[in-house]
C-alpha cells in the first residue's frame, strides 16, 4: 500500500552517479531527486542516458560510482523489488503465453498470494483496458496492445514507484492520451512515476520535468518553471534553449545545469 | 529459494512449451525416429544391441542441451529476464524452475524413447529395463543442466548453437563410444575422466553387456547426478542481476 508517512523523504535520490557502458561514460556524475507521489517526465534525446538511469534505479545496471536510493533504501535491494515496478522499452512479456498467463506469472513473482492472483490479474487488465483480450496470445496482439500488457505486468502488486521507459513510443495519439490518463490516476493515488520520453510535447502531462542531455540534467523543474527560466512557450523550444546555453557555457562541465538549480535539493 | 516461485516458473515454462505444439512433438518423437533409423541401418547385425543403449543416452542429451540453451537465451533477449531480475524472484528460483520444467520434459522424452527402443525395436540389453530408462532420464537431465549452465555465457543465438560443437562434441569423441576409454592416450583418458558424458556412456555400456552390473551403473548414475546438481548450482551462481 502507498503511505504518506515520510513524504519529506524523496522517492528517488541519485548522487554523483557514474556509469560506463562499453568503454563510454554514459552518466559522468549525475545528481537528482524525485519527490514522492508525483508524475515526473524524464525527457531528452535518444542516447542521453535515460534508460541507463532507469536501469540504475531498478538495480540492474552495473555502476562505476555514486549512490542511488529508492524509498530510502539502496536501489536494487531485496525489499525494493516488490515496491518498484519497471517497464522496459521492449515489451518484456512472453509472446507464446496468453495475456492472463503472463500476468498471473508476474503477479505470483511479486508475491500476490495464490487466492488473490485472479483478482489482481483482473484489476491490472482493467486498468489498461485489456479484460476482453485476456485469453489472447501475446504474440497475436498489436503493438499498442502488447505495450499495455507490459504495463499491466509492471502494475501487479501495486508498486509505490513506477519506472516506465518510453511507455508511449510508437503509439497512436488516442492510446497515448489514455496511457497518460492512467499515469495521472496512479499519481493521484500516491504512486511516484518516472516516465521517460523523447517526445517533448508529453511534458505538459507531467508534474515536474527532468530534462537530460549527454548524461547530465539540464533542468529539474515544473514545465512553467522551465518556460519562465528560458523565456520560451513550449517544452521543445525550452529544451533547445537550454542545450544552446549549455554549449555556450565554455564547453566546460555540462553536468552542472546552468539554467536552474533544483529548489528541493536539500543538503544532507 | 522459494518453492512457490520455483513451481510458478516451471509452470510458466511448461505453458510456453504447451503452446508450441510442434516443439513438443519434435521433443518427444525425434529420439524415437533416430533410434528407429539406427535399428534399420544395423538390421540383421549385432551392432544395434551393442551401441543402441549408449546412443539412447546420447540423442536426448543433445536435444535437451539445445532446447534448454535456446530457451534461456530467449528469456535473456526478450527483456523478460531483466524484468524478472527487478522483481523478488531468486536466481535459484529461475534456474530451478527451468531445471524442473525441462527435467520433466527430459524424463518424458527418455521414457518414451527407451520404451520405443525396448518394445518396438527389440533392443536387447543384459541389464534391467528400469535401469536403462533411469540412465536415459539422467542423461537427459545432464543435457538440460549443461544447457542451463552454458547459456549464461552465450550472448547471441549464434554462440549458443555453436556451444554444441564446442562443448558437447568433444565429450562425444572422448566418451568411449568410438574408442574404449581405457585404450585412449593417457592425457585424453584423464580428460575423459573429468567429463560427465563419459560416465553416462559407461553406465549404458555396462547395462548393454553386464546383467549383474547394477551397482556399477548406479555409481555412474550418482556421478552424473552430481554433475547435474553442480551445473545447476553454478548456473544460478553465475547469473548476475546487474549487467554492464
Amino acid at each position: 500500500m502507498v503511505t504518506h508517512r515520510s513524504d519529506a523523504e524523496p522517492a528517488i535520490r541519485v548522487d554523483a552517479l557514474r556509469v560506463v557502458r562499453g568503454g563510454r561514460t554514459v552518466l559522468p556524475g549525475l545528481t537528482l531527486t524525485v519527490p514522492r507521489g508525483q508524475l515526473i517526465g524524464l525527457l531528452g534525446p535518444s542516447g542521453c542516458g535515460k534508460t541507463t538511469l532507469m536501469r540504475c534505479i531498478v538495480g540492474v545496471q552495473q555502476v562505476a560510482g555514486g549512490t542511488v536510493e529508492v524509498l530510502g533504501e539502496p536501489a536494487g535491494s531485496e525489499g525494493l523489488r516488490r515496491r518498484v515496478g519497471y517497464l522496459t522499452q521492449d515489451a518484456s512479456v512472453y509472446l507464446d503465453l496468453t495475456i492472463t498467463e503472463n500476468i498471473r506469472y508476474f503477479a505470483t513473482v511479486v508475491g500476490v498470494p495464490g487466492h488473490g492472483v485472479d483478482a489482481e490479474v483482473l484489476r491490472v487488465l482493467g486498468l489498461v483496458d485489456l479484460v476482453d483480450h485476456a485469453s489472447s496470445r501475446a504474440g497475436n496482439l498489436s503493438g499498442g496492445e502488447l505495450s499495455r500488457v507490459s504495463l499491466a505486468a509492471a502494475l501487479v502488486g501495486k508498486p509505490e514507484v513506477l519506472v516506465l521507459d518510453e511507455p508511449t513510443v510508437g503509439l497512436d495519439p488516442v492510446l497515448r492520451r489514455d496511457l497518460w490518463a492512467i499515469f495521472r490516476r496512479l499519481a493521484e493515488g500516491g504512486v511516484t512515476l518516472l516516465v521517460s520520453s523523447h517526445v517533448m510535447d508529453e511534458a505538459i502531462r507531467c508534474d515536474r520535468l527532468l530534462l537530460m542531455r549527454a548524461g547530465a540534467v539540464l533542468a529539474d523543474d515544473t514545465l512553467q518553471g522551465v518556460l519562465a527560466a528560458t523565456g520560451t512557450t513550449d517544452a521543445e523550444q525550452a529544451f533547445l534553449t537550454l542545450v544552446d546555453r549549455a554549449n555556450s557555457a565554455a564547453g566546460s562541465t555540462p553536468d552542472t545545469p546552468p539554467a536552474h538549480q533544483p529548489s528541493h535539493e536539500a543538503g544532507p | 529459494m522459494s518453492v512457490r516461485l520455483t513451481m510458478a516458473t516451471s509452470t510458466r515454462v511448461l505453458q510456453q512449451i504447451r503452446h508450441d505444439r510442434r516443439t513438443l512433438a519434435l521433443l518427444l518423437i525425434v529420439p524415437c525416429v533416430l533410434m528407429g533409423l539406427l535399428a534399420w541401418i544395423y538390421q540383421n547385425t549385432p551392432v544395434f544391441d551393442a551401441i543402441g543403449a549408449p546412443l539412447l543416452g546420447m540423442f536426448p542429451f543433445l536435444i535437451m542441451f539445445l532446447v534448454t540453451s535456446i530457451a534461456t537465451l530467449r528469456e535473456r533477449q526478450s527483456g523478460t529476464l531483466e524484468r524478472l531480475l527487478t522483481m523478488p524472484l531468486g536466481k535459484a528460483d529461475l534456474i530451478g524452475g527451468y531445471a524442473l520444467a525441462f527435467g520433466l520434459l527430459a524424463a518424458l522424452q527418455a521414457v518414451i524413447a527407451s520404451s520405443f527402443a525396448l518394445l518396438v525395436l527389440g533392443l536387447d540389453v543384459a541389464g534391467a529395463a528400469w535401469l536403462l530408462i533411469l540412465v536415459a532420464v539422467v542423461d537427459c537431465l545432464l543435457g538440460t543442466a549443461l544447457g542451463l549452465f552454458l547459456s549464461a555465457f552465450a550472448t547471441t543465438e549464434f554462440q549458443a548453437v555453436q556451444f554444441l560443437p564446442a562443448f558437447v562434441l568433444p565429450q562425444f569423441l572422448l566418451c568411449g563410444l568410438l574408442v574404449p576409454r581405457d585404450q585412449l592416450p593417457d592425457v585424453l583418458r584423464w580428460i575423459s575422466d573429468l567429463l560427465p558424458l563419459s560416465y553416462a556412456v559407461d553406465a549404458m555400456q555396462t547395462i548393454t553387456i553386464d546383467a549383474n552390473g547394477t551397482a556399477s551403473v548406479l555409481g555412474d548414475v550418482a556421478i552424473v547426478l552430481g554433475f547435474v546438481i553442480a551445473l545447476v548450482v553454478l548456473g544460478a551462481a553465475t547469473l548476475r542481476r546487474r549487467t554492464p
